[in-house]
């Protein structure tokens, strides 16, 4: 790869690439993200590979082993373009059809396509399906363009110009104002003026001054910042050199979760790849700009992804937080200098804005948030995914417009937006429109854009022991409020779903719950409580059927159901015998069956495999 | 005791204080655990004194102390695969093979361990085996994919 | 003042009284220094705050009285103007409360018995544990910022957060100056009851029985080689 040195030898590559591509009469992009590798698409593209070797097109048709499309529940996804057709649950024995029938003779196949489940109606291009329709994705839509592994991609489709547009003569001050007038808030969760917070940066004394990208995503349930980071990671670095510049910071760190090895992976061979052309360390595209990233993995710890636990772990610490009082990060920050830290869908954001302006984007949103959102849409919901919508949009839309509903048919009874720190919001509030500031108002957060569907199987007093848990475990365990009390909070929760509750308990859940609200040292323990605070605040019923009737009225928590089988329903046909690991169940073939109530654990096994509805949770 | 392994690992990253995780994770990779043996040469390599170091080794939870199982079985227990049921899963799997999670069996086999999202959430309820993904588990489903790795 | 050290101030309110302060100086420093009593745990004078117990929390606002916030206030330095209120409604529930986790997790540490007698705990609503270390962390302070020596720290996260020498295995670079052990508020002796009618255990007087990993035996909590017997153990 040829080092660039000036803004003009990147526009010359640019054209020169975009000209190279034109030779291609078709383009196939396989979607490589976690979910569809997760389906086995790796080696789905190995073999279309072969397979167009065999039928010499590999000049004729571009094959790219893109970023995570979003529409994790309909894959391996792949997409024929220039028309964009859009073919889901591709697998190996289809790749000879597509080849000869579509990229040859450019028929459809109809078994690839999509079907509407509500109408069930075929779609055939891209732009047409309603989960992406509904959506604006001017930020994750180009994973599906390009190869993340691939820097030419990336400058095809313009990549890398927001930065040139910077360089070229925007100062400092102007790109703040940019960000400003643009409305941007941080994305991690905080919601924080990003514009704020570079220019405390910027005005801080101490030198160097560093750079940080928060990959931590640890909110279970959500995914964003990983396929972002693993689909377009020069996204993220055109964000952070913009950022560089415009603070005055030479070294940068990407902070990313260990669990996200495809993340870093693509990150650091992208870094390299920018290393190699000029994109990145001394004398940026001959201006005199010099920036450099480093990539560090965590360890398995949920707080790192609060900024100060992150610095201390950069810094080759535990991540234990820091009381954030007098002192913000950006004054001091890793190993006490000034440290701008902002979330990767933060970062991958600031190009988009400098490249369209912040007039335009500032026409996205709501009046306090503007611009789009990437949410995880996953639980209970048909199209289980990533979303890129514009701030405002109603929790309604997302999950039916876009979400398409529950998959059996179930009422909605909560979303969860926020993560462990956020809360739960009941379905009686579905139209409440999505922004930083009206999800707060209602006692949860967005968050990192966590959003999951739960139905009327799922029992919130669980969901509320589920968080506290997790939080439990994650603790950095140094204050008393957040350690003790959550410790104490699961165990009430616990007595509670095994049926030994009490109401003085609630009473005292909610009473521990303020204080740690207040008196904890940092952002996890303040939140830890929002689970328990929003589910006793709009699932209150929930809570005294388990303590005073000592029942779980979803049906969930094991000490207070049981299975059982309705003999009316039961055929007979002996699966649920079969695949009791408990030997539980007896019965004769074509005969109702019985579950042995003194074997049962309530493994739900017989349930999974009943086709005949026969299984009943009382 | 032999330190070239450690040694090399150490200064490839350059000794830098953010690359400690990463590089106590691929010291890890080669035994599966880190022995104190390990962690003191760390400790002198790096200039971190061994209390701090002991510290950064318990607690983060990839970094293990305690010798692995032969093979790593991770129960994805995200909010996503909660609410598809992954505790029926997990709690299986606790029966079948009587350890919990962050246990390795008397044999030596299994390590069970227990993670915070895979961000994999369309096809969960998620176990990865050996670094493979088993999507859309069941309980019913647990027994005969854990006989495929008995050995 | 001496003109030479130049050393700012910062008018600061109290609980309702005026006063200037030296910039960077804790919010606790400043209220001690006037007479006015914050209650800790975790606090000795001498060595660093740590900020993990809480219970020395304020109500601190910055823009002049209109909004507060609850902060520790053994680690909040002082750099601009702010009132500060240290007995309110608010935080008598939280110390009430911060008392009551800790005397449910630590009922035999004197010093938990002390700070739940003072805010007048009497019924503890949480299941009873019987540890013997409260986590207050000033054995490794004592020993890394007084005594010079690097043999503790801590270990573990979250639930499982303990003081520990490396490997749980007295350190090498103990200097057995018995530091941890006097500044310890958790101190008992580990008495193991009557083993013989009539004869105590002994081990307080025979040290030399007593395990290598602590300087006097008087820890049970981050050594496995202590014998000490704890009554009911958490998980």
């Amino acid at each position: 790869m040829k080092r660039l040195e000036s803004i003009d030898d990147l526009e010359k590559l640019r054209k020169a690439i975009i000209g190279k591509n034109k030779a291609y009469i078709k383009t196939v992009a396989l979607c490589g993200g976690t979910g569809c590798r997760a389906y086995g698409s790796e080696s789905l593209k190995n073999a279309f590979e072969q397979a167009l070797k065999e039928h010499n097109l590999s000049d004729k048709v571009r094959l790219i082993f893109s970023g995570c499309h979003g529409f994790c529940e309909q894959g391996p996804i792949m997409i024929i373009r220039p028309e964009g057709i859009f073919y889901s649950k591709v697998t190996e024995d289809h790749i000879d059809l597509i080849i000869t029938e579509t990229l040859i003779k450019g028929n459809i196949i109809d078994s690839l396509l999509y079907e509407d489940p509500t109408t069930g109606e075929k779609m055939v291009y891209e732009k047409d399906i309603p989960f992406y329709k509904a959506q604006n994705r001017i930020v994750f839509g180009q994973n599906g363009s390009i190869d993340p592994t691939n820097i030419e991609d990336y400058i095809a489709i313009g990549g890398y110009s927001a930065l040139c547009k910077v360089l070229n003569g925007m100062d400092p001050t102007e790109i703040i104002n940019e960000i400003k007038e643009s409305g941007l808030r941080g994305r991690g969760g905080g919601g924080f003026p990003t514009w704020q917070k570079w220019e405390s940066c910027r005005n801080a004394n101490g030198n160097p001054k560093y750079l940080v990208c928060n990959c931590d995503e640890g909110d279970p349930g959500a995914y964003m910042d990983r396929s972002l980071l693993e689909g377009n990671p020069h996204l993220v670095l055109e964000g952070m050199l913009i950022g560089a510049y415009t603070i005055g910071s030479q070294e940068g760190y990407i902070y990313v979760r260990h669990e996200y090895p495809w993340a870093w992976a693509n990150a650091g061979i992208a870094i390299n790849q920018a290393r190699e052309m000029g994109l990145l360390g001394e004398n940026i595209l001959g201006t005199g700009f010099s920036f450099d990233i480093d990539i560090a993995r965590g360890g398995g710890a949920f707080v790192c992804g609060e900024s100060t636990a992150l610095v201390a772990s950069l810094e080759g610490r535990m991540g234990e937080p820091r009381d954030k009082q007098h002192l913000h990060t950006v004054e001091s920050g890793l190993w006490e200098k000034p440290t701008n830290l902002n979330n990767v869908e933060t970062w991958a954001n600031v190009p988009i804005i400098i490249n369209n302006g912040a007039e335009w984007y500032s026409k996205i949103g709501t009046e306090g948030s503007k611009g789009t959102k990437i949410f995880s849409l996953v639980g209970k919901v048909k199209n289980t995914g990533l979303v890129e919508v514009p701030m405002g949009i109603s929790l309604r839309e997302i999950v039916y417009d876009i979400g398409g509903g529950t998959p059996n048919g179930t009422k909605i009874k909560a979303i969860q937006t926020g993560g462990p720190s956020g809360g739960c919001i009941p379905s009686s509030m579905l139209d409440i429109p999505v922004d930083f500031d009206e999800l707060t108002k209602v006692g949860s957060m967005m968050g990192s854009g966590g959003m999951i569907v739960m139905d009327e199987k799922t029992c919130m007093v669980d969901v509320a022991r589920y968080f506290v848990k997790f939080l439990k475990d994650e603790s950095c365990g140094k204050c008393l409020p957040c350690r003790e009390g959550l410790k104490r909070m699961d165990e009430i929760l616990t007595d509670i779903i095994e049926g030994n509750g009490s109401e003085e308990q609630i009473e005292l859940l909610h009473e521990l719950a303020l204080v740690m609200k207040d008196a904890s040292l940092c952002g996890l323990g303040k939140t830890a409580p929002n689970s328990v605070l929003s589910t006793l605040q709009y699932f209150r019923d929930e809570y005294e059927a388990h303590v005073i009737d000592k029942k779980c009225p979803a049906g969930v928590c094991k000490d207070l159901i049981t299975y059982s089988i309705n003999a009316d329903a039961c055929t007979g046909c002996g699966a649920c015998k079969r695949n009791c690991p408990y030997e539980a169940i007896e019965g004769e073939r074509r005969k109702p069956h019985v579950i042995i109530l003194d074997l049962c654990q309530k493994c739900g096994s017989c349930m999974d495999v009943c086709k005949f509805n026969a299984v009943v949770i009382s | 005791m032999e330190f070239s392994m450690v040694d090399a690992i150490v200064d490839q990253h350059g000794r830098k204080p953010w690359a400690l995780i990463s590089i106590l994770q691929d010291i890890q990779e080669h035994d599966g655990y880190l022995s104190p043996e390990v962690l003191r040469r760390v400790s002198e390599r790096m200039e971190i004194p061994l209390t701090g170091l002991y510290g950064v080794a318990t607690f983060y939870k990839t970094l293990k102390l305690v010798p692995q199982g032969k093979h790593q079985i991770t129960v994805c227990s995200g909010t996503a695969c909660h609410v598809r049921g992954s505790n029926r899963i997990l709690d299986e799997i606790k029966n079948l093979l009587k350890v919990e999670p962050g246990e390795t069996t008397e044999d030596r086999q299994f390590t069970l361990n227990v993670v915070n999202c895979l961000g994999a959430c369309a096809i969960g309820p998620v176990v990865v085996i050996d670094g493979k993904y088993h999507g859309k588990m069941s309980a019913s489903k647990v027994k005969d994919l854990l006989a495929n790795f008995r050995s | 003042m001496n003109s030479r050290t130049e050393v700012k101030t910062i008018p600061v309110e109290i609980d309702g009284f005026q006063m200037k302060v030296d910039k960077g100086s804790t919010i606790l420093e400043s209220a001690h220094n006037c007479g006015i009593h914050i209650p800790t745990m975790c606090y000795l004078e001498g060595l660093s705050p740590y900020g993990g117990c809480r219970i020395c929390s304020v109500e601190v606002s910055t823009d002049g009285g209109k909004t507060f916030r609850v902060s520790a206030s053994c680690t909040y330095e002082i750099h601009r103007p702010i009132v500060v209120k240290t007995d309110t409604p608010k935080i008598r529930r939280i110390r009430k409360m911060l008392a009551e986790l800790l005397v449910a997790s630590a009922p035999n540490v004197k010093l938990a018995q002390d700070i739940a007698a003072r805010f007048g705990i009497n019924k503890v609503r949480f299941k009873m544990e019987d540890n013997r270390c409260i986590l207050c962390g000033l054995c490794v302070r004592m020993c890394h910022e007084q005594m010079g020596g690097k043999a503790l720290a801590f270990a573990g996260r979250g639930p499982e957060k303990r003081v520990s020498a490396p490997f749980a295995i007295r350190s090498e670079i103990c200097l057995n100056c018995g530091g941890c052990d006097s500044i310890c508020p958790g101190k008992i002796i580990p008495c193991q009851g009557i083993k013989i009618p009539g004869e105590l255990c002994g081990k307080c007087i025979r040290p030399d029985d007593m395990p290598f990993c602590c300087p006097t035996g008087t820890f049970g909590c981050f050594c496995e080689n202590n014998p000490l017997e704890i009554v009911s153990q958490p998980r």
